[in-house]
């Protein structure tokens, strides 16, 4: 009761059940707005259980969720001036798409959760609103058989909710098929980009002090201005894998996701190359180049291939058949680059 | 814009159309639109959009629908073959016994 979205209780048949509103707070966008940075994500939860959402009755329908608040906040803005029950499944803080995925938003914990709620006393009908895409971990019959409840899948997204409400209960094929649209896809870059950057945080100062180090000769101000260029090139790379890739995903040729990413980075790549050529034209600076050219492709197609898991349309098997081919020229094609790399930095680059 | 589609001909979902009792649930479950009605029954209309995600093969009471269920997320399946098999995301569940390929990638 203690959470900072309950807003009061609803009594029942077995008791007070805490109530929420389908108004969302500015504390509740900061969280969604930290949690789409990957700022703790992983620890965004809601307390499992039945919830009242305005002043619901035995008659009112049932929606069910999981407990992550993302979630959570987008079913109860959804139904503004409804009065409906909400029970939250506990799956662990995740997403109703993955959770299923796991099995935590599954047949056995929704069986769990009615009885532990005591749904069977609040409310006299027997019918559960799902999100379609809990289908992958729930079984509808075995939930009908094993609990009394049916299972009725709602639509894909939770702000369609009201327009299949009023439908009696029908979603439209547009409500049941899972897009991905360029701002959807948008959305996810962060998280990516974030995740991607951690990583960079640590490659950013070992590039720098190869540069600065290996190389012989003087330490400053070349060496700190090869170093620096060398950052700038990973930056391609981890930009052009984990922010173009992803947002121009459909326009990019090719299926896999690696060469999509191995396009993209490549044109950075090339871009980067034009730049760098204009303050070392020699044959050290030649080679780093080439080095580059190979490293940044195959860096920012890695990256790319990583989207596979937030994309809403690759198949396991697909993205097993992509991988057997696409990690073993990854790894090669950026150890070429990187050896080259080192053999332009002992030759004594920037000139 | 058109649906993206990802890699042709490698998805595992397989429909016994004997065992098809006609009820449709897979049509509700499935968010790629890879079902249509036919003669009263189901058909597969649209075979390389699935993701197998694995709603149709679990809500499907006639048993009439599988597929080798898991999330294409290529992080998972380094994971697994790093050996993280207790990553808070991007998991693959342990092989099963003779089971030649890995099992179930689970991710967020």
């Amino acid at each position: 009761m203690d959470q900072p979205f309950v807003i009061g209780s609803v009594t029942t048949a077995i008791g007070e059940v805490p109530q929420i509103s389908s108004r969302l707070t500015w504390r509740d966008h900061w969280g969604t707005f930290k949690v789409r940075w990957n700022v703790g994500r992983m620890d965004y939860k809601v307390v499992p259980g039945l919830y009242a959402l305005g002043k619901p009755d035995a008659e009112s329908p049932v929606f069910v969720s999981a407990n992550y608040k993302l979630s959570f906040d987008r079913l109860r803005e959804a139904v503004p001036g409804r009065d409906v029950w909400i029970l939250v499944l506990d799956t662990h803080g995740i997403n109703v798409w993955c959770a299923a995925g796991k099995g935590t938003f599954g047949t056995d914990e929704l069986v769990h959760r009615i009885e532990a709620s005591r749904l069977a006393e609040v409310v006299l009908h027997r019918r559960l609103i799902l999100p379609q895409l809990g289908a992958s971990g729930v079984a509808a019959h075995l939930v009908k058989k094993r609990s009394g409840f049916k299972v009725i899948y709602g639509p894909i997204q939770a702000r369609d909710l009201p327009a299949f409400l009023d439908d009696g209960m029908k979603a439209t094929p547009e409500m049941r098929t899972k897009s991905f649209n360029v701002r959807e896809r948008t959305v996810l870059v962060p998280v990516e980009l974030v995740e991607a950057l951690r990583k960079v945080v640590i490659i950013a100062p070992m590039l720098f002090l190869a540069s600065a180090l290996l190389r012989p000769g003087k330490f400053w101000p070349t060496g700190v201005a090869d170093g620096l260029y060398s950052v700038v090139a990973f930056l391609v790379a981890v930009i052009s894998g984990t922010v173009f890739a992803p947002v121009l995903l459909p326009w990019l040729p090719g299926r896999s996701f690696s060469v999509k990413g191995l396009l993209v980075g490549l044109l950075g790549a090339l871009i980067w190359a034009a730049l760098r050529w204009q303050t070392s034209a020699t044959w050290t600076g030649a080679i780093e180049i080439v080095a580059w050219l190979l490293i940044i492709p195959s860096v920012a197609a890695f990256l790319a291939m990583n989207f596979t898991g937030a994309s809403t349309y690759t198949s396991l098997s697909g993205v097993q058949k992509e991988m057997r081919v696409a990690v073993p020229l990854q790894i090669g094609v950026c150890a070429a680059g990187l050896i080259l790399w080192f053999v332009a930095l002992g030759m004594g680059m920037g000139g | 814009m058109a649906e993206l589609i990802y890699l042709k001909n490698v998805v595992t979902l397989q429909l016994q159309p004997e065992l098809c009792v006609g009820c449709g649930t897979c049509l509700d479950v499935c968010p790629r639109a890879v079902f249509a009605r036919d003669n009263g029954k189901v058909a597969i209309v649209n075979r390389d959009a699935c993701m197998e995600c694995g709603a149709c093969g679990r809500n499907c009471a006639a048993g009439a629908l599988s597929v080798r269920a898991g999330v294409g997320c290529a992080h998972a399946l380094i994971n697994a073959a790093l050996g993280r098999t207790n990553a808070a995301c991007c998991a693959v569940e342990p092989k099963e016994k003779g089971e030649p390929r890995p099992g179930r990638t689970t991710c967020c």
